[in-house]
C-alpha cells in the first residue's frame, strides 16, 4: 500500500502485543479515517486498552505496524507520538491531582511554548507573551467545556464528572489530530452520558478530529459511533455500522454467549 | 582462597540475618526500613549488657537480644509507621530514616560515641585439627555463628511455609486488600513480621559483636546499609533471595578488602575504604540493570 | 522592552542595596560568629530551595544533595589552592584587588556549578529508570560513593580535610547568590518547564502521554538542582576556609531533605524552612553548654522533628512534597 495517498489518519497492520507468553492484542489490523468515529468494544480483558497503549507508545508492538498520516509510530515513545498529534484520555482518570484545573491545561500546552529554561528564569519578553497566549487559551477550553469556575481548584476535588470531561479537555489542549478516549462514560449517570455524547459529537467538527473511542455504554456507542469495531481475544471479531454491529451473531455470543474454551 | 571464602561465609551470615529483616518488612508493607540497622544494633547492645553486666551464657544472652530487638520493631512499627499505614510510601521512608537517626543519636546520647568492648563469648583461637590437615583457620566463633544462623534460618523457613502466621505473611505480601477480605488481620501480621525480622537482626547484633569485639551507636549504619542492597541484590521481598545476595555480599567485600586499587598517584584507594564504596556501587548497578534483584519477581505499571 | 524590565530592575537594584548596607553594615553590629551564622543560612537557602525543583516540584525524591554540594566544594577550592590564588597573588593590595576577587568568584562559582551539574547528569539517569524509594536509595549510594572518594583522593587532602582555601566569599556575594538562585527558581516554577516538572510529580504516564519529555526534564531537575548546589559550596568552601568530606555527609543531605520536607514544596516556607534549621543548631548549641550536655543533641532534634513532621502534619506537609494520588509516588 503506498503510505502517501493512505487516505487512512491512522492506520494498524496486523498488530500483535503480547506480555511474555500471552497475547493481548493479536493480528489487529485497523483504519480510521479523517473526521472519524469508531469505536472499540469487547467484553473485559478484550484487548481494547492495550490497543491505545500500543497506539500511544506505551506498549511496544511484537509484531505489525502503526501508522499515523503514513508516519510510522512504531517505537516512539510515548511524548514523541503525543507531540504528532495522538492525544488520550485514561481509563481510571489520570489527572495531575494536585494541580489546579488551569494548570491541568497549561501543562498540557507545553509543546506550544516557544521559551527556554533560560528565558524563563530570567522572565524575558518572549515569556511574558507566552504564557498570557496559553493563559487565554487555557481559559477559553476551560469556558468551552464549562469548567470556567473551576480554574483555580485542584483538579483532584472536582466531581467525578468533572473529573472525566477535565480529562477530555486536557487531552484537546495538546492540539491533537486523533483523540482516543478510554471509558469516557464510565461511572456516569444515563443524563450525564446523554451530555457526554452531544459534547464528543461536537469536538469532530470544532477541533477537526478524529475520534478512537472505547466503551462499555452501548446506547452511548450506538448513537456517536460512525463504525464500530468488537474485539475479543484480542481479535477483531466484527466490524462495520452500528446497526450492522447490533445484530452480528459473533458479537452476541462474545458479550453474552458460551466462551468457547 | 577457602580461607577467603570462609571468612567471606561468615560475613554473609551476619548481613543474611539483617538482610532478611529488610525483605520481610518490604515483603508485607512495601516499605524499606530504615531503623532496621538501629535494631541491630541495639540487639547488640542488649547483647553486651546480657554478657558483660549480667554475665548471662551465650545462648541466653543471644535469646534476651533477640526478645529485646523484638520489643524495639514492635515498638517503631505501632508508633511510627502504622500511623502512616494510608500515606504515601514516601511519608514512611522518611520517617524510616527519622526513626534511624533518633536511635543513633539517643544511643549516642545514652551511650556515648565511643565503641565499647564486647566479651569474647566464645573461644576466637582457630580451631587446631582443622589448621593442622586443611591449612584452613577457621575460629570456634566462626563455627558456632555459622551454625546458630543455620539454625535461625531453618526456623524461619519454618515459620514461614509452615505456620498459620507465616502463611498469613505470604498472603499479606501478595495482596495486602485480598489478604484483608479473607479476614486476615493484617495489622497483626505485619506487627510479627517486624517482630520476626527485627529478632533475627538482635541476633545478628550479638554475633556482630561478638566476632568484631566492639560495638557502637552508629554500628548499625554500614552493615544495615549492606545488608539492605544484600535485599535487593537478592531481589528484595524474596527471603531466599536475602539469603543469596547477603552471601554475594559476603564475598564481593571480602574479596575487595584485600585489593588496592591504584586509579592514578593521587587517588589510591585501600580495600577498606574500597569496601563502602563498592557496596553502593553494586547497589546502584542491579538498580538499573536488574531493579527486581537476582530472585525477585518484576512488577509492570498498569496504564 | 522598558516597560517590562523596569519594575523588576528597580526591585533588583533596591534589593542590591539593601545587600550592600547589610555587607557594610553588619561586620559592625555583629560578631564574626553571627556573621558565619547568616552565611550558613544563606548557604542552606541555595541549597533548601535547589533540593525543592529537585524532591519538591519534579517529585524525584533525591537523598543524597549534599554530595552535589561536595563536589562544587572540592572542585572550585582545588582549583583556588592550586591555581585561584597564585593567578590574583601579583594584584594584592592594589586597589582593584577586591573587583578581581569578585570576578573571580562568580567565575568559579559557575565552574562549581557546571561541575557539580555534571554529578546531577549522572545521577539523573538513573532517575529515568528507578522511581520513589528506590531512587531514594541510589541518590543516597550516589552521595555516599562521593565522600568515599573524596576521603581517598589525596590532593585535596583525603582524611584530613583541605585547608588554607582563601576567604574569598562574603556575607553579601553569598546573600546575593541566594537571591539569585531563588529568584531563578522561582520563575522557573512559574513557566511551562516547572509545570510540566510539576506534571511529571503528579502523574509521569500521564505527563508522557501529553508530550511532555519526561526523561528530559527529569535529569533537567537533577542538573539544574545540582548547579545550584554545586555554587552553595564554593560559596561555603570560600569563607570556612576549611573543607571535609564530613561536612558533606549523609546527615547533611538529610537536614536538607528535612528542610524541603517541613517547607512542604513551597518556595516560602521552604526558605523559613532553611533559617530556622539553620538557626536550631546555635540555638542548641547554647542550651548543650548551659545543660552541659557531654554531646551534641542537634541530630537527635533533627530526627524527632522529621518523625513528627511526618506524623503529626503529614497532609499539609507531604500535599505539596508527595503527589496527590495516594501512594502515587510508587506504584507497583
Amino acid at each position: 500500500m503506498d503510505s502517501v495517498s493512505d487516505p487512512a489518519l491512522l492506520t494498524l497492520e496486523s498488530c500483535t502485543v503480547s506480555f511474555g507468553g500471552l497475547i493481548a492484542v493479536d493480528e489487529l489490523s485497523l483504519q480510521v479515517r479523517p473526521g472519524e468515529l469508531v469505536s472499540l468494544i469487547g467484553p473485559n480483558g478484550a484487548g481494547k486498552t492495550t490497543v491505545f497503549n500500543a497506539i500511544t507508545g506505551v506498549y511496544p508492538l511484537a509484531r505489525g505496524d502503526i501508522r499515523l498520516e503514513g508516519t510510522p509510530l512504531g517505537g516512539l515513545p510515548p511524548h514523541r507520538v503525543a507531540r504528532l498529534g495522538v492525544a488520550r484520555t485514561f481509563q481510571n482518570i489520570r489527572l495531575f491531582r494536585g494541580l489546579t484545573v488551569l494548570d491541568n491545561l497549561r501543562a498540557a500546552m507545553h509543546h506550544g511554548s516557544d521559551y527556554d529554561l533560560l528565558r524563563a528564569a530570567l522572565r524575558s519578553r518572549r515569556w511574558a507573551a507566552t504564557e498570557a497566549r496559553l493563559q487565554a487559551k487555557a481559559r477559553e477550553l476551560l469556558g468551552l467545556f464549562e469548567l470556567e469556575g473551576r480554574a483555580e481548584e485542584p483538579a483532584g476535588s472536582l466531581p467525578y464528572g468533572e473529573q472525566r470531561r477535565l480529562e477530555i479537555v486536557r487531552a484537546l489542549a495538546t492540539g491533537p489530530r486523533l483523540l482516543l478516549l478510554d471509558e469516557p462514560a464510565a461511572g456516569m449517570n444515563p443524563a450525564e452520558t446523554q451530555r457526554l455524547m452531544d459534547l464528543i459529537r461536537s469536538l469532530i467538527e470544532r477541533f477537526s478530529l478524529t475520534i478512537l473511542l472505547i466503551e462499555h455504554d452501548m446506547r452511548l456507542v450506538m448513537g456517536v459511533s460512525d463504525r464500530v469495531v468488537v474485539l475479543n481475544h484480542g481479535r477483531e471479531i466484527a466490524a462495520g455500522t452500528p446497526q450492522q454491529i447490533a445484530g452480528d451473531p459473533a458479537v452476541i455470543e462474545a458479550y453474552l454467549g458460551e466462551p468457547t474454551h | 582462597m577457602s580461607q577467603q571464602l570462609i571468612n567471606a561465609i561468615s560475613l554473609g551470615a551476619v548481613y543474611a540475618l539483617i538482610a532478611l529483616g529488610y525483605t520481610m518488612v518490604y515483603g508485607v508493607l512495601r516499605l524499606i526500613n530504615f531503623a532496621h540497622g538501629e535494631v541491630f544494633m541495639v540487639g547488640s547492645f542488649i547483647g553486651l549488657a546480657a554478657l558483660s553486666v549480667f554475665h548471662l551464657p551465650f545462648a541466653l544472652a543471644v535469646l534476651v537480644a533477640m526478645v529485646g530487638a523484638a520489643l524495639l520493631g514492635a515498638v517503631i512499627e505501632r508508633g511510627a509507621y502504622r500511623p502512616l499505614r494510608s500515606a504515601p510510601r514516601l511519608a514512611a521512608l522518611i520517617t524510616a530514616i527519622g526513626v534511624s537517626l533518633l536511635l543513633q543519636n539517643l544511643g549516642m546520647l545514652i551511650l556515648g560515641a565511643a565503641p565499647r568492648a564486647y566479651p569474647p563469648a566464645i573461644d576466637p583461637a582457630p580451631i587446631a585439627w582443622l589448621e593442622e590437615r586443611a591449612g584452613v583457620v577457621v575460629t570456634r566463633q566462626q563455627v558456632v555463628i555459622l551454625a546458630a544462623t543455620a539454625a535461625i534460618l531453618a526456623g524461619l523457613s519454618l515459620i514461614v511455609s509452615r505456620t498459620k502466621i507465616g502463611k498469613a505473611m505470604r498472603a499479606v505480601s501478595e495482596d495486602r486488600q485480598a489478604a484483608q477480605l479473607m479476614g486476615i488481620n493484617v495489622d497483626r501480621v505485619i506487627a510479627f513480621t517486624f517482630c520476626l525480622g527485627s529478632a533475627i537482626a538482635g541476633a545478628g547484633g550479638v554475633f556482630y559483636g561478638v566476632y568484631y569485639g566492639t560495638a557502637d551507636p552508629l554500628m548499625g549504619l554500614m552493615p544495615g546499609i549492606k545488608a539492605f542492597v544484600a535485599a535487593v541484590l537478592g531481589g528484595i521481598g524474596s527471603v531466599p533471595g536475602a539469603m543469596l545476595g547477603a552471601l554475594l555480599m559476603g564475598l564481593v567485600e571480602t574479596g575487595v578488602s584485600s585489593v588496592t586499587l591504584r586509579v592514578s598517584p593521587s587517588l589510591v584507594l585501600t580495600g577498606s575504604t574500597l569496601r563502602d564504596a563498592v557496596a553502593f556501587a553494586v547497589l546502584i548497578a542491579i538498580l538499573l540493570l536488574r531493579p527486581a534483584g537476582l530472585l525477585g519477581r518484576p512488577g509492570r505499571e498498569k496504564v | 522592552m522598558w516597560a517590562h524590565y523596569l519594575p523588576r530592575l528597580v526591585l533588583y537594584v533596591a534589593i542590591g542595596s539593601v545587600l550592600v548596607g547589610l555587607d557594610v553594615g553588619l561586620p559592625r553590629l555583629l560578631n564574626a560568629y553571627l556573621v558565619q551564622i547568616l552565611v550558613f543560612v544563606a548557604c542552606n537557602i541555595v541549597l533548601a530551595t535547589s533540593l525543592n525543583l529537585i524532591n519538591g516540584i519534579a517529585g524525584q525524591f533525591s537523598i543524597g544533595h549534599a554530595g552535589f554540594m561536595a563536589i562544587g566544594a572540592y572542585a572550585t577550592a582545588w582549583l583556588s589552592t592550586t591555581h585561584g590564588q597564585r593567578l590574583l597573588a601579583p594584584y594584592e593590595g592594589q586597589r582593584l584587588e577586591p573587583l578581581l576577587i569578585v570576578a573571580y568568584l562568580v567565575v568559579l562559582m559557575f565552574l562549581g556549578g557546571l561541575a557539580a551539574a555534571l554529578g546531577g547528569l549522572l545521577i539523573g539517569l538513573p532517575s529515568l529508570r528507578l522511581r520513589g524509594d528506590y531512587l531514594a536509595i541510589a541518590t543516597l549510594g550516589f552521595g555516599e560513593i562521593i565522600r568515599v572518594l573524596l576521603l581517598n583522593l589525596e590532593p585535596v587532602g583525603g582524611a584530613t580535610g583541605l585547608r588554607g582555601i582563601p576567604q574569598y566569599s562574603s556575607l553579601f556575594l553569598v546573600l546575593v547568590a541566594a537571591v539569585v538562585t531563588v529568584a531563578a527558581l522561582h520563575n522557573l516554577g512559574n513557566s511551562v518547564h516547572g509545570r510540566s516538572l510539576l506534571a511529571i510529580r503528579e502523574d509521569e504516564t500521564a505527563a508522557e502521554a501529553l508530550g511532555i519529555d519526561c526523561a528530559h526534564y527529569k535529569t533537567s531537575a537533577f542538573v539544574i538542582g545540582a548547579f545550584f548546589a554545586g555554587v552553595a559550596g564554593c560559596l561555603y568552601a570560600h569563607y570556612t576556609q576549611f573543607i571535609h568530606p564530613r561536612s558533606f555527609d549523609f546527615m547533611k543531605s538529610i537536614e536538607l531533605v528535612l528542610i524541603v520536607v517541613l517547607g512542604g514544596g513551597n518556595l516560602r516556607s521552604v526558605i523559613l524552612a532553611a533559617v530556622a534549621i539553620t538557626l536550631l543548631p546555635e540555638g542548641l548549641r547554647l542550651v548543650k553548654g548551659a545543660l552541659h550536655l557531654p554531646f551534641d543533641p542537634r541530630m537527635a532534634i533533627y530526627s524527632a522533628l522529621l518523625i513528627a513532621a511526618m506524623l503529626v502534619r503529614r497532609e499539609r506537609v507531604l500535599q505539596a512534597v508527595l503527589p496527590g494520588r495516594k501512594g502515587g509516588g510508587l506504584r507497583e
